[in-house]
């Protein structure tokens, strides 16, 4: 494995998250803990390659891994392990800093030993997410230090030289990117992995580290002290630097993290004549350094996607000192809050502050219409079966409230089986809420990983209560969505190891749940039956829909050497009645040319359930006919 | 390397899009040519439209501006169309001709444009380059390898700043010593196979 083996002085093609990893390896992090989310994931993966490789060797990996259950529980391991001086990462998605918030805030009053680096992977334009919010807002909420890299290479330097100034001023480092950096790839040049301690020992402090009011009250002024120490940090920091374009100029550019490199072509191609201030350690900002050059420009362009931040902070200081300066951002209405930025936008707004023409133009419009490709449930996926079966038990009317997974998909037609998506575990809490508020059925959905990371408590709240709902959990033993992660009901864990396998009907049984359903969604008919059954049940009813990943499954065929079986239609069985394609809406169909429906073999991954749903026997298994 | 280069590869989720990035940054960094590519994982694994890009030089960031393609390295006919901002004039837009159906048209919402009608819109933005690299990717032994294949026809298109030989050792480099033999006759075949587009009919499905 090449991240492992080359040791230093190379030069690798790295993935801004594989950059993360090799920075905390070669900061010798001892504990790395996350819950998966993309754009963050890979970052946990190539811990959990790298832990995996070191087990084929035979050998001890030199930290400890694991997928946490959620990203709070994630973030209260690696803060343990950093107050016994160990080196810590935390990893996650930016919406995974909301769950993890309760422990971040108070965690940072308490402040870390161990330096600590917690990752959180933005998504601006809202790649893969429910929101795009800007969490450099919970380094100014919580008082974190924060450092937001702008290539893989400073990725994995920031991340090395983070766990530094983590442990010099005992406060957990957030390292705050974005997709355009997560999943950026670049040179790295690569130094030597050091050797983690692997043990700490943890000395009681309980006057620090029990935040009982009164210690809260005095930890809060040491927090304050600590961001004043973090600010001179700031201000020696080679990550906040001054780079000149052209001759010297009153005009100056501020910006940070991927937008630092739209702004550096614009200047290098519209020959500009200007200053960039390209900050790095953006949480304290570096007082002084902001000071002189907001002294040295007559006007200022902040360059930043999403919230106005560095620029509100800026015209803070500006005021603050009395300069004469103009700023130009969002509230002068040039740049925008919304998505992310490129360099059209950039170059657009630049040359137009500059009064140059703008040297890119605009495409024409390509006159053909072009067929989307939306992201749909794959051919094989039981969630399908599942929904098929719920759609036709239930009533008119029937209120679906999803969840975060790949069963959020289910919300194209024709199935149309979601209604209703929030966050992580939402559907369990919203079908409570509509229980309470309507009379129409509610049945809900949400995946394995989900009801082990978010699921549990709003399902605890409809027994205690005994709303009238019906809960599924649809059990396909993976975290499928963001790469097929183990989570607390699979028999191994990230670094590969054999782990109690958590069965979700026994967790549900547990929480006082009288009717549970356990079906194979695969049968369609007793899925159905089930379904039926649990919305009779007054009271809360939870259905168990158990089949793996279909992917995971053929995965598993290939590895042993066997074939995929696939299905056909017997044209002379088959009277259009179109159900497969207008309400199972397997993507592995087709209508021919002259109307007639067909199965692609390429696209069929074999799972059966629509010789199930065809009312007329005309779907087969290739090998059948006569 | 004074110069900037853009190129953006353009296909379905599991074409090998993804793949074929990768290589071709890690045979930039082989020929000692700085290099930055961008990748877009999550919801884009799924049969979904996938775009990438790789830009080498003096370049400070994966992302171009729109109109600055050198070359467009696409798998998929109708996905060299819906990235068509990024080529001007003078870009080399080289792509597979086997039209992958989307479930959308399956199933009759859309249509799948007449794909002569396609390769003319592409050719009044840009250079056309077609090749049936489904085709030869079978032949060279795994239809898999027609990622490497369309890495060949780049490589021949004179675009890349370093010499066909670097990818392909980088290539022998990334794939699994099994698959060595079917991914260097891929290459090689895809080499072969770069030429201007000429009007061909093309089979829709079996």
């Amino acid at each position: 494995m090449e991240l492992v083996e080359v040791q230093t002085g190379k030069t690798m093609f790295l993935l801004g998250n594989e950059a993360i990893t090799r920075g905390a390896l070669e900061a010798a992090v001892d504990v790395a803990t996350t819950y998966p989310g993309t754009p963050s994931s890979e970052i946990a993966d190539t811990f959990s390659a790298i832990a995996k490789y070191h087990k084929r060797q035979g050998k001890k990996p030199p930290f400890y891994f694991e997928y946490s259950t959620n990203e709070k529980v994630a973030l209260e391991i690696a803060a343990a392990a950093s107050f016994c001086g160990l080196r810590a990462l935390t990893c996650m998605k930016h919406v995974g800093l909301n769950v993890a918030s309760d422990a971040f805030m108070a965690y940072l009053y308490a402040g870390s030993k161990g330096g600590h680096i917690i990752v959180s992977a933005d998504d601006p334009y809202c790649h893969s997410s429910q929101n795009e919010q800007d969490n450099r807002y919970f380094a100014l909420f919580g008082n974190a230090p924060m450092l937001e890299p702008t290539t893989p290479q400073e990725a994995k330097e920031m991340t090395r030289v983070g766990f530094d100034i983590s442990e010099e001023l005992q406060l957990p480092v957030l390292l705050r990117t974005t997709t355009r950096l997560n999943h950026a790839r670049g040179p790295v040049m690569v130094k030597k992995p050091r050797k983690p301690r692997g043990k700490g020992y943890f000395k009681k402090d309980p006057s620090v580290l029990v935040l009982h009011p009164a210690t809260a009250r005095e930890r809060h002024l040491v927090l304050l002290q600590k961001l004043e120490e973090a600010e001179n940090i700031s201000d020696k920091s080679s990550f906040n630097e001054i780079i000149k374009c052209g001759k010297p100029s009153s005009m100056g550019i501020v910006t940070s993290g991927v937008s630092y490199n739209y702004v550096r072509e614009v200047a290098d191609d519209l020959k500009l004549d200007v200053s960039i201030l390209k900050l790095g350690m953006t949480h304290p900002l570096p007082r002084k350094i902001c000071e002189t050059f907001i002294n040295s420009c007559k006007e200022i362009i902040v360059v930043e996607e999403l919230e106005p931040i560095l620029e509100n902070q800026f015209k803070t200081i500006a005021y603050d000192i009395g300069a004469d300066v103009k700023i130009y951002g969002k509230s002068t209405g040039h740049f925008s809050r919304l998505y992310e930025y490129n360099p059209d936008i950039v170059t657009e707004i630049i040359s137009k502050i500059f009064k140059i023409k703008n040297p890119l133009s605009k495409p024409r419009k390509v006159k053909i219409q072009l067929p989307s490709r939306p992201p749909i449930l794959c051919p094989g996926c039981s969630h399908r079966a599942t929904y098929y079966a719920a759609k036709k038990a239930s009533p008119k009317g029937t209120i679906y409230p999803s969840d975060i997974g790949c069963y959020g998909l289910g919300k194209a037609p024709p199935l149309e089986m979601a209604d209703l998506l929030i966050c992580m575990g939402s559907n369990a809490g919203t079908a409570v809420g509509f229980a309470i508020s309507t009379d129409q059925k509610i049945i809900s959905f949400m995946g394995d990983s989900t009801f082990f990371h978010a699921g549990i408590p709003p399902i605890i709240d409809a027994v205690h209560h005994n709303h009238d709902c019906t809960i599924t959990i649809l059990d396909n033993r993976t975290t499928a969505m963001t790469g097929h992660q183990p989570h607390p009901g699979s028999e191994y864990d990230g670094m590969g190891r054999s782990a109690k396998l958590i069965k979700v009907e026994d967790v549900v049984k547990g929480l006082g749940v009288e009717h549970i359903e356990i079906v194979d969604p695969n049968n369609i008919k007793e899925t159905t039956s089930a379904f039926k059954r649990a919305l009779d049940f007054r009271g809360p009813a939870v259905v168990v829909s158990k089949a793996p990943c279909i992917l995971l499954e053929l995965q598993r065929k290939r590895v042993s050497g066997k074939k995929k079986s696939v299905y056909f239609i017997d044209q002379e069985n088959c009277n259009q009645c179109k159900t497969c394609i207008d309400k199972f809406g397997c993507p592995a169909f087709y209508y021919a040319e002259n109307g007639t429906i067909y199965i692609d073999e390429m696209q069929c991954n074999g799972c059966g359930n629509c010789v199930q749903i065809c009312p007329f026997d005309a779907i087969k298994q290739k090998g059948e006919r006569k | 390397m004074d110069r900037k280069i853009s190129i953006v590869l353009a296909g379905l989720g599991g074409q090998g899009v993804i793949t074929a990035t990768n290589i071709l940054g890690k045979a930039a960094v082989n020929a000692n040519i700085n290099v930055y590519a961008s990748e877009i994982h999550g919801m884009a694994q799924r049969g979904c439209s996938v775009i990438c890009t790789v830009r080498m030089g003096n370049v400070s960031g994966p992302l171009l501006a729109t109109g600055t393609a050198d070359a467009m390295l696409c798998t998929e006919p109708i996905e060299a169309l819906r990235y068509i901002q990024y080529a001007n004039k003078k870009t080399k837009i080289i792509t597979d001709v086997t039209p992958v159906i989307p479930f959308t048209v399956s199933i009759g919402l859309q249509e799948y444009p007449d794909i002569e009608y396609v390769f003319e819109e592409i050719r009044s933005y840009a250079k056309l380059y077609t090749l049936d690299a489904l085709k030869i990717s079978k032949n060279a032994g795994a239809p898999i390898s027609k990622n490497i294949v369309m890495l060949g026809a780049l490589a021949a298109s004179g675009v890349l700043p370093f010499p066909s030989n670097v990818l392909l050792e980088t290539i022998l480099d990334t794939v699994p010593q099994k698959y060595k033999e079917i991914n260097k006759k891929a290459f090689e075949e895809g080499l072969k196979a770069f030429q201007p587009y000429k009007p061909i009919k093309i089979k829709r499905r079996k």
